[in-house]
């Protein structure tokens, strides 16, 4: 059995359809944030900055009332914005595409090699966007979500690209596939914080220098074009304690998988040395969140070496290291 | 002046909070991460004990520091294992007190209303014409069918509901704590009772569950290398399946075994992922590869060297090397080395040189290199049985043979046969009492953390004064995390709860104008 190659001709298509879109959206996510005004600050309107609360009937009056005053979101490059997203949802569409084709042309799931892998990482994180999106006014991490995921799929298609092929044997099991597509999904999601959390950095080192502008208020409106610093660190801790169980599930999976194909539920194999090595950090990142004098900017940069440490998990591991894990091909 | 013993024994309480305070958990945590980085990194002896002498060879001024270190076998270093002793040791001193505080908590009433409503995060107000008891009365029943905890205070002229919910964050950050011991447990279970081994089994022959039948054995620290539960166990045929393109598609090894020293009788495949479970161990297939029969005889016909010896793959097309010693060729005369490597499927490539081009032997062969000199068995250097030392030995040439060749003289008149090939496996045999023990702890965990990180520990106060315009409600909240999380919820509560309240309701006009940004 081999692959079926125009299927697999179409999926290398729709992922390159997939990339153009999520260029195309980035440039507009980049616009909108250039040339346009100041996002809001948390869920609603209302309640970013606020110290009351009220109940709903009352929100939705004096949030219209706000809203009116503040000129809600209008002008191009609100629309240039809202058009990114939607350009995004295409590609998240293509992507999905690609995917399936991929499989359907295998026969199998399309996640055997780190080329499959890294496109349904990227895939997990724009999932996790969108979906954030519709909780959240989020668009202005658009930008900064599509730009490590072009990258990393322009990586993908071009250094780690594998024809589509079968598995070897040992990862032909149904453990590989809730191992792989829990590590996929919290990977991605870990992307998106990662991505929140380097602009929470920029913004606090930003807001530390300019002590000067009110976090929110009229001040703010026009020269802040992203929300507060504290709001980012509130966003980024919430994506990555998100992530973090899933990542949990995935390393007990996949010891779960390493004692039905080797024996043993963990060796220290390098692949499993720097799993553990991820979790332990991001576990060292929720501490930090928890513990006076370690939160914000330290935690952050807690949150960054962890996300470095699942990238070197992925990718140094498999490209020069080498364990029982390697043979999960380039 | 204090006593010695007395500043003593302070300083020790002082150590004792340091050691299971948040800051030295997380310093520990990080230490821990960084003290993993070397095992995977270099070599490890457990792992690959060949690639450790390897390093130590070519790197002999950093290898021997390392080796010193411990550097090659991480994670039983004393400072690695001293580590997470420490974090252990931080670990349970801080749930200990964690623990008994909740379970206090979990029986505590809520605390009564704060005097001023207006230092609270969220917080709403409104006039209505019910008695203060009617309004906490009516409060106190909404909340608790919304599942908060509740106790009203006061009645007359002031009556105050207090209200709290999201307990189970505590129990399941403490669950998932207290698994991480329970995950450490198993693992020292495993590793004191548990017993894993390797060993190589060529096609019809047999492996009995003994200490001596293993190429590498880590017998549990409690128990010992002599004792394994025994059974036999005899490899009839392995067979691997390739696609086209030489992928490897299924190996499965047809295996006769029995529990107990008896003769193997029952029938049993084992496949990759699909272990066989034989007297309390498991018996799991790792690799396969091929081994030559070669049979070496002197000048005059005397079988020095027979033997169906395994090679080891080199690549996916299965070229495998592997060595063949014989020492004792004749008193006097040069020892004999040779070198070897097996084909399955052997080609001429363009440039002249040979290769394999497919793991399936459909035309295999065997090119040799023969060594004459000291093979170094006496020298003390560590032998690896795969790899032959030539700084003692010269080479005499070499060349090809096909299934049932016989070489022309290599040394001393000495001739090689290669008469055919088997196929071989590896496996791997294990017993773990710990692991359910891991895995069950490491579940509750899971359970604990997403438990922990979902739900959030909130309070809610409603109190009720009488005034000369109606009886003035005040709602309010806080919660610890997640505020804007919250102030939706408190946002929909406050709404129902003031639907409790009929006829005139009136926001007071302060509380509106305060809110403009
Ligand atoms: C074995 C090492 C440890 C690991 C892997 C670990 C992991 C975690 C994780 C992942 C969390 C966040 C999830 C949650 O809130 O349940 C957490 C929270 C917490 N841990 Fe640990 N922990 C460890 C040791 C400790 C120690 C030694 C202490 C005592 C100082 C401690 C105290 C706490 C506390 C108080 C929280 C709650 C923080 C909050 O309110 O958000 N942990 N721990």
């Amino acid at each position: 059995m081999t692959a079926d190659p125009d299927l697999a001709a179409a999926s290398d298509w729709l992922l390159f359809g997939a990339v153009l879109c999520y260029v195309v959206a980035m440039l507009g996510y980049a616009a909108e944030l250039a040339f346009g005004r100041r996002a809001p600050d948390g869920p609603a309107p209302i309640a970013g900055g606020s110290t009351d609360t009220l109940p709903a009937e009352w929100v939705s009056e004096r949030a219209a009332r706000r809203v009116a005053r503040h000129g809600g979101e209008r002008g191009w490059p609100t629309a240039v914005g809202k058009a990114a997203v939607a350009v995004t949802v295409l590609g998240w569409l293509l992507h999905n595409g690609s995917l399936v084709t991929r499989g359907l042309a295998v026969e199998r799931v399309p996640w055997g090699n780190m080329y499959e892998f890294s496109s349904a990482v990227c895939l997990a994180a724009v999932t996790a966007y969108l979906y954030l999106l519709t909780r959240q006014p989020v668009r202005y991490l658009g930008a900064f979500v599509m730009l490590p995921v072009v990258v990393y799929l322009g990586i993908a298609g071009t250094v780690l690209y594998a024809p589509a092929a079968p598995l070897v044997p040992a990862l032909n099991s149904y453990w590989i596939k809730i191992h792989v597509v829990a590590a996929m999904t919290s990977s991605g999601i870990f992307m998106l914080g990662f991505a929140v959390t380097l602009l929470y950095l920029a913004r606090e080192s930003w807001e530390r220098r300019h002590p000067e502008v009110p976090e929110v208020g009229a001040g703010a409106a026009s020269r802040v074009r992203f929300p507060a610093a504290s709001t980012l660190d509130t966003v980024a801790f919430r994506v990555n304690a998100f992530a973090f169980p899933i990542w949990t599930f995935a390393v007990i999976a996949g010891a779960v998988w390493a004692e039905a194909a080797w024996g043993r539920y963990w060796g220290w194999d390098p692949k499993e040395t720097w799993s553990f090595i991820t979790w332990v950090v991001y576990a060292g990142y929720l501490h930090a969140r928890a513990t006076a004098g370690w939160r914000g900017r330290r935690a952050a940069l807690i949150g960054v070496a962890g996300f470095t440490a699942l990238m070197i998990c992925y990718y140094a591991v498999n490209l020069w290291i080498s364990g029982l894990h390697s043979y999960a091909g380039v | 002046m204090t006593s010695p013993r007395l500043s003593f024994r302070a300083s020790l309480r002082q150590a004792w909070r340091g050691l299971t305070s948040m800051r030295t958990a997380l310093v520990l945590l990080f230490l821990v991460a960084v003290a993993a980085v070397p095992g995977s990194i270099l070599p490890q002896r457990p792992l690959n004990p060949f690639a450790v002498d390897r390093y130590l060879a070519d790197h002999p001024t950093a290898g021997r520091l390392y080796d010193r270190l411990g550097f090659f076998d991480t994670f039983a270093a004393p400072w690695f294992v001293g580590l997470y002793a420490l974090l252990c040791v931080s670990l349970v001193g801080c749930l200990i007190p964690r623990i008994r505080l909740h379970l206090r908590a979990l029986r505590a009433q809520p605390p009564a209303p704060p005097h001023s409503f207006a230092r609270l995060p969220c917080r709403v107000s409104a006039v209505t014409a019910l008695s203060p008891d009617e309004v906490a009365a009516a409060a106190q029943r909404r909340l608790r069918t919304r599942r908060w905890r509740t106790r009203s205070r006061g009645g007359g002229s002031t009556a105050s509901v207090a209200a709290e919910k999201g307990y189970a964050r505590e129990t399941g950050n403490l669950v998932f704590h207290v698994s991480l011991l329970g995950v450490i447990a198993g693992v020292a279970v495993g590793a004191l009772f548990g017993y894993e081994g390797r060993a190589i089994v060529v096609e019809g022959t047999g492996f009995t569950n003994t200490a001596i039948a293993y190429d590498e054995l880590k017998p549990g620290r409690a128990r010992g290398a002599a004792d394994l539960p025994p059974f036999t166990l005899r490899l009839d045929e392995f067979e691997a399946v390739y696609a086209t393109d030489g992928q490897a598609r299924d190996f499965r090894a047809d295996v006769r075994y029995s529990p107990g020293l008896t003769e193997p009788d029952r029938r049993a495949t084992l496949r990759v992922n699909h272990p066989l479970s034989v007297a309390g161990s498991r018996v799991y297939l790792l690799a396969h590869g091929y081994a030559p029969h070669i049979v070496v005889r002197d000048k005059d016909g005397a079988v020095l060297y027979d033997s169906v010896t395994p090679f080891l793959p080199q690549d996916g097309s299965f070229l495998s090397t592997g060595v063949v010693k014989v020492p004792d060729v004749r008193p006097g005369l040069p020892q004999l080395g040779i070198r070897a490597a097996f084909l399955p499927t052997v080609d001429v490539a363009r440039d002249g040189r040979l290769r394999s081009t497919s793991p399936t032997p459909t035309a295999p062969a065997l090119t040799y290199e023969a060594f004459a000199g000291d093979l170094g068995l006496d020298s003390g250097r560590p032998q690896n049985v795969y790899e032959l030392d030539t700084r003692g030995l010269t080479s005499t040439g070499g060349g090809l043979l096909l299934p049932g060749e016989t070489s022309r003289p290599l040394a001393g008149g000495a001739t090689m046969t290669f008469v055919g090939f088997r196929e071989w496996v590896n496996l791997q045999v294990a017993r773990d009492p710990g692991q359910r023990v891991v895995l069950l702890a490491a579940v509750l965990a899971l359970a604990g953390v997403v438990t922990s990180l979902r739900v959030r520990r909130r309070r809610v106060w409603v109190r009720a004064t009488a005034a000369p315009g109606g009886t003035v409600v005040e709602i309010g909240g806080r919660s610890r995390r997640d505020a804007d999380a919250f102030a939706v919820e408190f946002g929909r509560l406050a709404a129902d709860l003031t639907k409790l309240l009929p006829g005139p309701v009136a926001v007071p006009a302060d509380a509106t104008e305060e809110m403009h940004p």
